[in-house]
């Protein structure tokens, strides 16, 4: 039988909470900036409401190179950048600058094929009413997609504490940082199941919230 | 009230030029209900969007109640359009909103009118489309009609003169399109708007226009009242859309006006003439034999007609009598040819 006794429940509380800043913070920021790039990815793209090529090109460069470096390349690729906007690179403030410039592209690009699937019939009907683009988005296509966006948010939220846990490896603070100290280093297979328990309560509990959400905003 | 010049769309696919539209010219006058029949890919739709710019043309003009509105900057086009509605196939309703905050929602946009004033205009617009209880339903919950009632009430919010109707019929059953053409012409009557409405349908244009264009391959073939075109159409594509909707089927005729001293002829008469005892009357006064072949009696809009084919036995001499006593009971008489 595994033997629990010597786990300091006080230092896994933390951990956790810490976890749940990180997390909390860079979906904060994430979608504070991922929200409009993937607008700006949607509107810009072919035959839509603002076709332009090039910004469209441009965007969608920077956000495939955003995406296709591995999380844990980005983390320290990023340390530089990390220490001048918050001062540290370690810890739950030295992570969340990482994180966020992590999930960005990913989430924007999740918004942009989320505003594709609502119906190009809305978006001229508003067209003919008159509406200028700045209404058509905010009044008809953001409210139009709100499940989609809550589903989408979901997955990045999730993908959010995946990545948070990651960054234990460079010194971030949370789950991952203790599982990797303690269980890892240390060879405390004990404090390794817990915190990848609470890791899988987290990610179901979020989803679960999430997946009420989707559902209490769907009108189709 | 709109006047179309010189109207011409022509767009690349890939390496393929298209020409949607080729010199069209068309006027369309105030109060009106204006109908544009043709084939999917004849360019209707492409000509209902240039009378509010969703697609630019690429020359010639429209000219909407004095203005060419190809040459409106982007505030008059938004003002323009507010001025314009327009109904849709699959309605377009924003479906997070509720029917009564789809029919605001113009209303908003135009930005013009108090919270009071607005709230008032929905309850309008309700009673007058008929869902007077259902306004904090969402539209999933409405059924296709009544999805289009809501999308005729929010085209009508922001007093429009003009209506474009872009299929608006085609997703529904026959007794739904009625009822939905029954309101249209309903509220053409009552507020004396314009309607332009696009449709392959042969019987929407039947039930309410009041002048018709048939358009193919991007260019009107053909235009006029709707009875004229109706009942004599000139062109092959109106005639095939026409008889897709009529009962004069003429395979039917095969075999008959076989016999010596057979003719076959086609009777046309409209208006008060549907009610007159047309071929009793020449029975009566005649020796000759009268064989219906095909027969239909209906209306165009308010106006019944009558359409026979009719087999007319008798000599040469006889069936001329005949011919110009229908012709004096105001009967349009062609004779059918070929059939022989």
């Amino acid at each position: 039988m595994m033997d629990f006794s010597n786990i300091d429940w006080q230092d896994i509380a933390q951990a956790t909470l810490d976890t749940l800043t990180m997390t909390g913070f860079s979906l904060f920021f994430t979608i504070l900036l991922g929200l409009p790039l993937g607008v700006l990815l949607f509107v810009t793209g072919k035959k839509q409401l603002l076709e332009q090529r090039g910004v469209y090109a441009l965007l969608s460069f920077v956000v495939n190179i955003l995406r296709s470096v591995p999380f844990i390349i980005l983390l320290i690729v990023l340390i530089p950048f990390t220490l001048l906007l918050v001062g540290t690179s370690l810890g739950v403030a030295g992570t969340i600058p990482p994180l966020v410039i992590g999930t960005t592209p990913f989430f924007a690009r999740l918004v942009e094929n989320v505003l594709r699937e609502v119906d190009k019939g809305i978006i001229e009907a508003c067209q003919a009413m008159g509406a200028k683009t700045h209404q058509i988005i905010l009044h008809a296509l953001l409210p139009e997609a709100l499940p989609g966006l809550l589903a989408a948010g979901t997955v990045t939220t999730i993908a959010l504490v995946s990545y948070a846990a990651m960054s234990g490896v460079i010194g971030g603070g949370g789950l991952g940082d203790l599982a990797l100290r303690f269980g890892y280093q240390r060879f405390q297979t004990d404090v390794m199941i817990v915190t990848v328990a609470i890791l899988i309560v987290l990610v179901q509990v979020l989803q679960w919230i999430g997946d009420r959400l989707v559902l209490r905003f769907t009108r189709k | 009230m709109i006047r179309i010049e010189q109207l011409d769309k022509h767009y690349q696919v890939g390496e393929r030029a298209v020409h949607a539209l080729r010199n069209i010219n068309l006027h369309i006058g105030q109060g009106q209900v204006f109908g544009i029949i043709g084939r999917s890919g004849a360019g209707k739709s492409t000509l209902l969007r240039a009378l509010n710019l969703l697609e630019r043309p690429s020359a010639g003009k429209v000219v909407i109640e004095g203005d060419d509105i190809t040459q409106f900057n982007s505030t008059q086009l938004h003002a323009l359009r507010q001025r314009v509605g327009m109904i849709f196939q699959h309605f377009n309703l924003l479906n997070a909103k509720t029917i009564s905050e789809n029919i605001d929602f113009p209303l908003k946009l135009a930005g013009t009118y108090t919270r009071q004033q607005r709230q008032q205009r929905v309850a309008e617009l309700l009673d007058l489309v008929g869902l007077g209880d259902q306004g904090h339903k969402y539209p999933s919950q409405l059924s296709g009609g009544q999805k289009q009632r809501v999308g005729i009430a929010r085209a009508l919010a922001n007093y429009p003169h003009l209506l474009l109707c872009d299929e608006a019929t085609s997703a529904l059953d026959p007794e739904t399109t009625q009822a939905i053409l029954r309101l249209l012409a309903d509220i053409n009557q009552k507020l004396g708007l314009t309607i332009v409405l696009i449709t392959h349908e042969m019987q929407v244009i039947r039930s309410i226009c009041d002048r018709v264009a048939v358009i193919d391959a991007g260019a009107i073939v053909e235009t006029g009242e709707v009875a004229d075109v109706f009942l004599h159409p000139q062109h092959p594509v109106t005639q095939s859309l026409v008889a897709e909707n009529h009962a004069l089927d003429l395979s039917v005729l095969d075999g008959a006006g076989k016999r010596a001293n057979s003719h076959l002829f086609r009777l046309t008469y409209v208006g008060a003439a549907t009610h007159e005892p047309i071929l009793s009357r020449i029975a009566a006064q005649t020796r000759a034999e009268i064989v219906i072949l095909q027969g239909t009696i209906a209306r165009i809009k308010n106006t019944p007609y009558g359409q026979l084919i009719v087999e007319l036995n008798g000599a040469p001499d006889e069936v001329q009598v005949i011919v110009e006593m229908l012709k004096n009971m105001s009967v349009r008489v062609e004779m059918i040819e070929g059939v022989k």
